[in-house]
């Protein structure tokens, strides 16, 4: 059952902006990161990694490696415990745990450029790398299959040998395709028959990185008792805990996952890489701690990427700008091992829009590449740049309004998503409304420069949000501060943005709360920060145990007024009855005689969430001669539900926003003939830094979520999305020529104004 | 046990005004130096290869990429970090400022930002936008688009 909830309008301390109880160590330096684990003996790893995308694993010798001083182990796939197919939940999607074994240390085969194939531990790290090296390992190299394309045609190698393809149903041997799924009502070809409008485009992109500042890094101890603590960079210490005990091959109960910050994970640190090495190569170096930090180019070669593909769109119109039909077949990259987000991507695609007819056909493909993770809405991006591209193009063909035509056509409360799912209450008409009325809109963009051309695009997008597992315990202390523990990863203020949800049911001053994020062991199941799930679902398990926790205060003052617990009233921080009152932080020094501190916890289990809608408009101006483009002004519109710290959901969404712009400007996985990432550093992965960017607008419009008693949607992931085609569509204001393929960069705008 | 570390280099330098005097193998990085033989882990790794700035810290009154300097150069000279920039007065403006702005989300781009944008606002009291934005560029920051880091060196300038 799904409650729902009736929202408040006058808040005392949700929708303040207060300072997040991590800053101070986040300013001052004082954070521990992952990488700066230190513990007793600590010792180091490293791993060597495949040079070849597409190989088999004939021999590998380690005496070398073995007989140097100072290393204490060596490790391949061998040493590894052999797994079923098991499948365990990383909090946002589903790891497979005997192919995760193979992603993270290559067993026969190598699937990607990067793989690892072998690992040390040493002294030092300079050691380990030095013992890393020398490992020999012989190949026999396979030729490399780089896009979906090449991996679906008749003839090609296979790259996951054994698997089965579940192609609509029916079970497919000798395939890199995965999954081919379809979602579909109405009649969609007697639909497309009976429009005036119909453009078909097929649209395709790179993959991309997720770019997180910090490396993946992990510590672990193995020892002589068996029970296993890990220390690692990760959006969700349960997921690691699962993933880390099933590849090595022991229960979780014997795994302890110790919380350390996080520097960025955006979906790429919920899959596991390192930990489950660090803990066999502690195992085989008698129990000491083993630390292992990935360095840059293997992050890029071996670690996220969304995936790239190919999305094949075809949408119809009436003359009067009704949409009468939409077809997708979507084709994404899995990466090595299958598992793209393109089950995601068909949920999003038609979610900005009511149609009567639609049908959306999936294919997970392998390719020789890193395993594709989650990143940011994983697959909305995507699907949100094929579809809102040929919007734009039915707009400009049928002379609509490019708002009123989303309006028109928008989709609200009782539509049917593409897979059926009925939406409950959500905000996309506000956001059209409010960016029909936007300064932004409403502003002419302005002549540009001799040499340079201006265009203004307009794009939305949809993302889900995540429900889930969450845990929040709450202790009063005898000073009237609050102790809380709650399981989610903090990556931008969250620790703020769930205490607030529980002062605002206690009447306690946010400044009072004391916010800590426990190990496994120490605190209830929570999943991954992950989904834009974090504020609202581990909000809502705050706000539960704030309520628990007033309840559990009334009976300790029944006991000492002598009455009813039924006799006592909660208003705003504040106990009456019969007369008397007393503020619940001054109740806080007097119930020793009662027991001692009030605790209180709550676990949450939310199937649904409040879904998320973005509308962004971009204004962006081309150089004529170079290519190169700015963007002059940006605005991103969004129903937030609730902001509960107006300030960081902000951040949220302009930092949304520049991801999205990297990816439809500059980022993508340069792909050598080889199969090699060509630009695996930050010098020419390019991602957007602060000259290259404007301030980025907001304006968070807020449409109640009725799943939350405060209204709160997810707000982190929706972002991302509308940048692709709205910066795409901007440039081709610009140069008046489409572009169809991510990302617009300099030469490809180049390329198309010299194809006159 | 040996290591297979080449041979160590004696070096005297001042780190956040305190003098350490240090025997640094030949191969390591200040970056290394400050975090595995001081154990000022503030100053962090993002990329090791002069790109991201994460591990911005300034010699002599100069930022630089402590993961591009040995540290061995720094004998007789001053290096500072995010963990010299406070005072027992209080924060630094731009710790400030940063707290206030929202200036940071997952705060591991943080330290360096802080540290460039103190180089900056050192010589340059009150820097525009496009100054402000040109400085800061060697620094990667993927979670907040920068938009709230420019306004927090904004505040924290005169």
């Amino acid at each position: 059952m799904v409650a729902t909830y009736e929202t408040k309008n006058d808040y005392k301390v949700v929708g303040n902006t207060p300072i997040r109880h991590d800053g101070l160590d986040k300013v001052t330096g004082r954070a521990v990161y992952g990488g700066d684990v230190k513990a007793p003996g600590l010792i180091w790893g490293e791993v060597l990694r495949s040079p070849h995308a597409h190989a088999r694993i004939k021999k590998i010798d380690t005496s070398t490696a073995e007989a140097m001083d100072g290393v204490f182990a060596v490790l391949t796939h061998s040493d590894f415990p052999t797994v079923d197919e098991r499948e365990v939940s990383t909090g946002e999607d589903v790891v497979n745990l005997k192919r995760d074994q193979s992603n993270i240390m290559a067993n026969k085969k190598v699937h990607y450029k990067g793989h690892v194939v072998a690992a040390v531990a040493a002294v030092d790290r300079n050691t380990a790398q030095q013992a890393a090296n020398v490992i020999k390992v012989e190949y026999e190299v396979l030729s490399p299959i780089s896009n979906v394309d090449d991996a679906m045609a008749d003839d090609a190698p296979i790259i996951l040998e054994g698997l089965v393809g579940d192609h609509l149903g029916e079970e497919v041997e000798n395939t890199n395709v995965a999954t081919i799924f379809r979602h579909e009502f109405g009649d969609v070809d007697n639909a497309f028959a009976n429009s005036d409008i119909v453009i078909e485009r097929t649209v395709s992109m790179s993959m991309i990185h997720q770019g997180y500042i910090e490396p993946h890094n992990a510590t672990a101890i193995w020892a002589e008792d068996g029970n296993v603590t890990v220390w690692s960079s990760t959006q969700g210490s349960f997921g690691v805990r699962a993933q880390t005990a099933g590849m090595i091959g022991v229960p979780e109960s014997k795994v302890r996952v110790n919380y350390v910050e996080i520097g960025g994970g955006f979906g790429g640190k919920t899959k596991v890489y390192l930990a489950p090495v660090a803990a066999l190569l502690s195992r085989k170096s008698g129990g000491r701690p083993v630390k292992l930090i990935m360095d840059r180019s293997s992050i890029f070669e071996a670690t996220g990427p969304a995936p790239g593909g190919k999305i094949r769109m075809k949408i119809g119109a009436t003359k009067d700008g009704k949409i009468t039909a939409a077809d997708t077949d979507i084709m994404l990259e899995s990466g090595g091992y299958p598992g793209s987000a393109v089950g995601a991507a068909g949920l999003c695609v038609f979610a900005c829009y009511n149609l009567p007819a639609s049908k959306i056909t999936g294919y997970d493909v392998l390719v020789n590449k890193p395993k594709s993770a989650a990143y940011r809405a994983p697959g909305s991006p995507q699907a949100s740049f094929a579809i809102e591209t040929v919007i734009d193009e039915i707009c400009e063909k049928g002379g609509f309004d490019k708002i009123q035509f989303r309006l028109e056509n928008a989709a609200k409360e009782g539509t049917r998503r593409g897979d059926g799912v009925q939406f409950i209450r959500v905000g996309l008409e506000e956001c059209l409304e409010s960016a029909k009325e936007s300064d932004h809109w409403k502003s002419p963009i302005g002549d540009a420069p001799e040499g340079k051309a201006r265009g203004r695009g307009v794009a939305s997008a949809y993302w889900m949000n995540g429900g889930g597992k969450s845990t929040c315990d709450l202790m009063l202390q005898d000073d009237g501060t609050v102790m809380m523990n709650e399981g989610s990863a903090d990556i931008g203020g969250t620790r703020t943005s769930i205490a607030m949800q529980a002062a605002e049911v206690l009447g306690i001053p946010i400044e009072d709360f004391h916010p800590s994020i426990p190990d496994t062991d120490s605190i209830g199941f929570t999943g991954v920060t992950g989904g834009s799930r974090t504020t609202y679902a581990t909000g809502l398990a705050a706000y539960n145990a704030a309520h628990k926790l007033v309840d559990e205060l009334k009976g300790r003052l029944a006991d000492l007024w002598e009455t009813e617990t039924a006799n006592i009233k909660f208003n705003e921080g504040t106990f009456t009855a019969n007369g008397d009152s007393i503020g619940i932080q001054e109740l806080a020094g007097k119930l020793d005689p009662t027991g001692g501190s009030a605790t209180a916890t709550a676990s949450v289990n939310l199937a649904e969430a409040g879904n998320a809608y973005g509308v962004h408009i971009c204004d962006l101006e081309v150089d004529l001669a170079t290519g190169k483009t700015d963007v002059i002004r940006y605005t991103a519109i969004q129903d937030v539900g609730k902001a509960v710290h107006p300030q960081y959901a902000e951040g949220q969404i302009q930092g949304g926003v520049v991801q999205g712009l990297g990816w439809a400007l500059n980022e993508e996985y340069f792909i050598t003939d080889d199969g090699a990432m060509a630009n695996r550093s930050f010098l020419d992965y390019r991602m957007p830094t602060s000259l290259d960017m404007p301030m980025i607008d907001t304006i968070m419009v807020e449409v109640p979520n009725p799943l939350h008693p405060y209204g709160v949607r997810g707000v982190g992931e929706v972002p991302i999305s509308p940048p692709l085609s709205a910066a795409a569509q901007a440039i081709k204001e610009a140069t008046g020529k489409s572009y169809y393929e991510l990302p617009v960069k300099p030469g490809r705008i180049l390329e198309a104004l010299n194809n006159d | 046990m040996t290591t297979n570390s080449p041979s160590k280099v004696h070096i005297t330098t001042t780190i956040n005004g305190q003098q350490h005097e240090l025997l640094v193998p030949g191969y390591m990085s200040l970056l290394d130096t400050l975090r595995e033989l001081i154990g000022l882990t503030g100053t962090k790794e993002g990329c090791l290869d002069g790109n991201c700035g994460a591990c911005t810290v300034s010699v002599d009154g100069r930022i630089v990429d402590s993961c591009l300097v040995l540290g061995a150069e720094v004998d007789g000279k001053e290096v500072d970090t995010v963990e010299g920039m406070a005072s027992p007065d209080g924060l630094h403006p731009l710790q400030q400022a940063f707290l206030e702005e929202a200036a940071l989300q997952c705060g591991i781009c943080t330290p360096g930002f802080l540290v460039a944008a103190k180089g900056l606002l050192d010589n340059e009291p009150s820097p525009s936008e496009d100054r402000i934005r040109h400085w800061l560029a060697g620094n990667l920051c993927r979670c907040t688009g920068y938009d709230k880091i420019v306004r927090a060196v904004q505040k924290a300038s005169s």
